[in-house]
């Protein structure tokens, strides 16, 4: 296998008032005596998108809990829109949204009530349940219990639950799997590049990925085996990943 | 509101959640409004699958059943008939406690509320409360069953007096019962931990109770509760609801 050179420059992005979205430094987290993640540092700056690239059990979604907040840094820094991770967790709460594999989403409920707990919980009107409803096409199966949709419908549904709130951060773990292309023009405006907001996901896809990127983040092993601005980085080092 | 402007101090003491303006302006969440939307799914997602108060029901009356053949005589009353009661309502209770958060724990549940700008012991109240209604639900199966099958004296004249055991022997198990499956549920032998750690605390809630409802059972001049035993109840239960409102938030972190 090939080394993959460690690209090591700050990755250039629009300057944003309120600074980076996204800060690391040196973070770590562990489970148990495995490190799931060593040393990891960048900067993404607000409104940009962050693509993380790895092979199962790289660290990728490690690294998203964390920002979401779900899991506590064993060292280093981490700094999410500006607050410090984990002594102001609770100030990025409500400004951030995790779209993980679970789509965390009650399966006896259905998708409007499911939708209006997580709107209840975030401060969010019914109106706007009805709204994200209606922007992901699942206003006519709305009162059916999640058990009984598709994955593809309960996909849409969880875009609409992580979008409800209007989050600054979007945290996206393979948000496309699953989705036919017509669902995926349908969640494309609510968590796509054309969203405007600040985007981190992972991706097994290295054309797709590095074409939605600015900024590129390889992990091997919970460690850092790729970074650099989405210009920089060649499909074929993607590919070395997985090799 | 910028990013990094001072949010003001909300209830407990905890500064409030950053505050948007836009479509979905909104003030941050108040404790009870959470708490509300807890119980609300909760009481929704047990009815749509009725998981646990079915069985609790079922537990209870059928061991009854069971304690009616097996002890071989017509009636029980007195301190017999008080612990007889209240073994069976705690192992009833059991079954409800192992199961408080496993939709939670298979279903992203946890996820979902702890990604929410909202006060965590919010989760406490909402599950204690809706505990406390499962155990409100057995015992009116419960108890009718047990006046029926068991009790020698007439469960009438002792009713009003066990409404004070009652209340404080629920109010202890959703206290210790919630604290106990948040802690288990994320265990891989959350069905073995549960009851390994419920049981040694929930027993001085069953001795207090059965002490308590003994004089109201017995069959020869029965008399009103155990004013002692009560007011025990009612500080065990109140030191494992501040030992639980206390510890609770550090069994969500990660």
């Amino acid at each position: 296998m090939a080394d993959l050179e460690v690209h090591a420059e700050a990755p250039t992005g629009v300057a944003v008032e309120s600074g980076p979205a996204v800060e690391l430094d040196a973070l770590r987290r562990n489970y148990g005596e495995r490190a799931a993640l060593a040393g990891v540092s960048l900067t993404l700056a607000g409104g940009r998108t962050l693509v993380v690239f790895g092979p199962n059990g790289a660290g990728k979604t490690t690294l998203l809990r964390v920002l979401a907040t779900l899991l506590r840094p064993h060292a280093g820094r981490v700094r999410v829109l500006g607050e410090e991770l984990p002594r102001d967790a609770w100030r990025t709460r409500g400004r951030i949204a995790l779209l993980g594999h679970e789509p965390l989403l009650y399966r006896e409920l259905s998708a409007r009530e499911n939708l209006r707990y997580h709107a209840q919980l975030h401060g969010v009107t019914p109106e706007r349940v009805e709204e994200r409803l209606r922007a992901v096409a699942m206003i006519e199966r709305a009162d059916e219990p999640v058990r009984t949709l598709s994955r593809g419908m309960v996909q849409r549904v969880a875009v609409a639950r992580a979008t409800l709130h209007d989050p600054e951060l979007l945290l996206l773990d393979e948000p496309y799997a699953n989705l036919d292309p017509a669902a995926i023009e349908l969640v494309e405006p609510l968590i796509g590049v054309d969203s405007g907001r600040t985007r981190v996901l992972t991706s097994h896809d290295p054309l797709r990925g590095l074409a939605e990127a600015d900024v590129v983040l390889g992990l091997r092993g919970g460690r850092v085996a790729l970074l650099g601005g989405a210009d920089s980085i060649d499909p074929d080092d993607v590919a070395g990943l997985y090799r | 509101m910028s990013p990094t402007a001072h949010a003001p101090v909300g209830e407990h003491g905890l500064q409030e959640p950053h505050a948007r303006t836009g479509p979905t302006s909104h003030v941050p969440v108040g404790t009870a409004k959470v708490v509300r939307a807890l119980v609300r799914k909760e009481l929704l997602v047990e009815l749509r699958t009725l998981e646990s108060v079915p069985g609790m029901a079922l537990f209870a009356v059928t061991t009854f059943v069971v304690f009616h053949f097996a002890l071989n005589q017509n009636t029980v009353s007195g301190q017999e008939a008080a612990g007889i009661l209240w073994v069976t309502l705690l192992f009833a209770a059991m079954l409800g406690v192992n199961r408080l958060f496993v939709a939670d724990a298979d279903q992203g549940g946890f996820d979902g509320f702890l990604l929410a700008p909202v006060d965590r012991t919010a989760l406490l109240f909402a599950k204690a409360l809706a505990l406390l209604c499962y155990l409100l639900v057995l015992e009116l199966v419960a108890v009718p069953a047990f006046g029926l099958l068991l009790l020698g004296p007439p469960l009438g004249q002792a009713l009003p007096g066990l409404l004070a055991p009652l209340a404080l022997g629920d109010l202890g198990v959703a206290a210790i019962g919630t604290l106990v499956a948040a802690l288990a549920v994320r265990t891989r032998a959350r069905d073995l931990l549960g009851p390994l750690l419920a049981l040694p605390l929930l027993v001085p809630i069953v001795i207090g109770c059965a002490r308590a409802s003994a004089p109201l059972l017995a069959s020869a001049h029965p008399g009103g509760p155990a004013l002692r035993w009560i007011a025990t109840l009612a500080l065990y239960d109140l030191v494992f609801g501040l030992i639980a409102y206390a510890v609770f938030d550090f069994l969500l972190e990660d």
